[in-house]
């Protein structure tokens, strides 16, 4: 992978988001307020627009300058999660040219770290990391078994199928239906959905390619 | 969705291009990265800055100025402003004695702060407020929001930074007010974030949602619509319970604060003071200080929020000390 891997998979990410507004929305009224899709779509919009300058810098270089762009554009809860994600990625691929798949695992894993510190949360918490944590250790285990491109991108969107449909009878306890008690269960999580959207659209890049 | 807007896009600039416009005397603001500071630049005092989304007005630009504020940072509707905001707007009003921000407890804000302070160069505190007794705090979640009991916050803070008093002492003061202050809301509407184009949830006309929060997030429960007396007196043991459950006392001055949501006339604020006082009067508490009005919206929710701070010596004259903001003027 490189930056110029990246931003394709930028552009898959924003069509996906974007052709999932109703599901995204729908689920943010039901136990949400109502913003997290206009903000995912706002950071999706800005990494777009930003094409051919991420394209000119190596793959840690363009991770990092996504996260400060993302910091700086999406806001609420979204905006530093996702800045920890792609600044702690950046960090942990400093210094590597092309990255190979097992590099790209741990990168992962130290994005979802990273979420998990920030956001001080855990899996079973009914939020994106409910998603994000089954599919950097699936990753991982996979990328250190020599699996390929194909076999990792295939088994990662059944994970994130799974780990969106885990939020369904789940208690919230972070976020901001972390006040709703037993009324959120039976809600899936809107954050994990746009997350299974975004890792979905990323391994059907990989598939096709 | 009937709402006075051109381009949805542009709704934010165009509404605090308004606001700074008709403020002029009060207030100067910046775009990209967006701020609202004060026009007389402050000397030598601890600095106030507060933020939030937007949709709450006047909250957080509106209580910018003497008194108050010196600088907010207006996120997008309802939506956590970004570090970059705040550390603009830390570097324009900073007065070399500290930062202190003022934030509402919300996971987003939270972390924006948070980014924040790891990279401001300036000495900082910050007070959270959670006001909002409608959601019981718990190591396990978020906690407590911050709801309008952030003004009263606000403005007595405000004050004595005004004094010349030193960072730890305004952070003990917010702090201590945040405690002595406990809130609840009831929607009887839904509100419409504006790029959503369509209500937050649905509500039918003969229920309402107790224990809202100022974005529209469920609360307690939803119930059946009764007559206000009925529904302003659950309101009050709810924070009578509050207040006893932090061990405070449940007599005693207080400071009563009737807001109104955004969609909800001065005629029934009123009417649910008037509840809502002889119902405090009657538990034993002393009302000696008053507040009724649109001070923290839900954009155009139909609903109000109680807010009920007890009173001391340091937090009454703090309170009625002069103030010269957009929201709130008094004494001068």
């Amino acid at each position: 992978m490189n930056s110029h891997t990246i931003s394709l998979y930028a552009a898959a990410i924003r069509h996906a988001i974007l052709d999932h507004e109703a599901d995204i929305e729908c689920l943010d009224r039901e136990i949400g307020d109502g913003d997290h899709y206009i903000n995912m779509k706002r950071g999706c919009e800005v990494i777009a627009s930003m094409t051919d300058e991420l394209t000119a810098l190596s793959a840690a270089d363009a991770l990092n300058k996504i996260g400060m762009k993302l910091l700086s554009t999406i806001g609420g809860a979204s905006g530093p999660l996702f800045a920890s994600f792609f600044m702690s990625m950046s960090k942990t691929l400093k210094g590597s040219e092309t990255l190979n798949t097992l590099q790209m695992a741990l990168a992962f894993e130290a994005g979802v770290q990273a979420i998990m510190q920030r956001g001080k949360a855990q899996a079973g918490e009914k939020t994106m990391l409910d998603v994000l944590i089954p599919v950097a250790n699936t990753f991982k285990q996979m990328a250190e078994q020599d699996k390929s491109s194909q076999e990792i991108a295939t088994a990662l969107k059944q994970v994130a199928s799974t780990g969106l449909e885990s939020t369904r009878n789940m208690l919230a306890t972070k976020g901001r239906a972390s006040g709703l008690g037993e009324r959120a269960i039976g809600h899936l999580d809107a954050g994990a959905k746009s997350c299974e959207v975004m890792i979905h659209a990323v391994c059907d890049a990989v598939l096709i390619s | 969705m009937k709402k006075f807007l051109n381009n949805v896009d542009q709704m934010l600039v165009e509404s605090l291009s308004g606001f700074a416009a008709a403020h002029s005397d009060l207030v100067d603001i910046q775009f990209d990265p967006t701020f609202v500071a004060r026009k007389q630049k402050s000397d030598n005092k601890v600095v106030l800055i507060s933020g939030g989304g937007s949709g709450h007005e006047p909250l957080h630009a509106g209580y910018v100025g003497r008194g108050m504020l010196d600088a907010a940072c207006p996120g997008q509707v309802f939506t956590s402003p970004t570090p970059d905001q705040m550390l603009a707007a830390a570097e324009a009003v900073h007065a070399g004695k500290g930062v202190l921000f003022i934030v509402k407890n919300y996971a987003g804000d939270v972390m924006n702060f948070e980014m924040t302070t790891e990279m401001l160069p300036f000495e900082h505190a910050t007070v959270l407020t959670s006001d909002d007794c409608a959601v019981v705090n718990s190591t396990y979640t978020t906690g407590r929001r911050g709801v309008a009991g952030t003004v009263i916050v606000e403005k007595c803070v405000g004050s004595l930074a005004e004094t010349g008093a030193d960072l730890a002492s305004c952070k003990a003061l917010g702090d201590k007010i945040n405690v002595r202050t406990s809130s609840i809301g009831a929607a009887l509407t839904s509100c419409t974030v504006p790029a959503a184009g369509r209500p937050t949830f649905d509500i039918s006309e003969d229920e309402i949602e107790m224990g809202v929060g100022i974005h529209g997030e469920p609360g307690r429960r939803r119930e059946a619509m009764r007559e206000a007396d009925a529904i302003v007196g659950d309101m009050v043991a709810a924070i009578v319970q509050d207040i006893e459950a932090k061990q405070l006392p449940t007599h005693g001055d207080i400071l009563l604060l009737v807001n109104g949501l955004g969609a909800t006339p001065l005629m029934e604020l009123y009417l649910i003071y008037n509840t809502a006082a002889k119902l405090l009067t009657e538990k034993g508490f002393h009302i000696t200080r008053s507040l009724v009005g649109n001070y923290t919206t839900a954009i155009d929710m139909a609903g109000a929020s109680l807010t009920v701070c007890l009173l001391d010596n340091e937090i009454t004259q703090h309170w009625d000390s002069p103030v010269h903001t957009a929201g709130l003027r008094w004494g001068c």
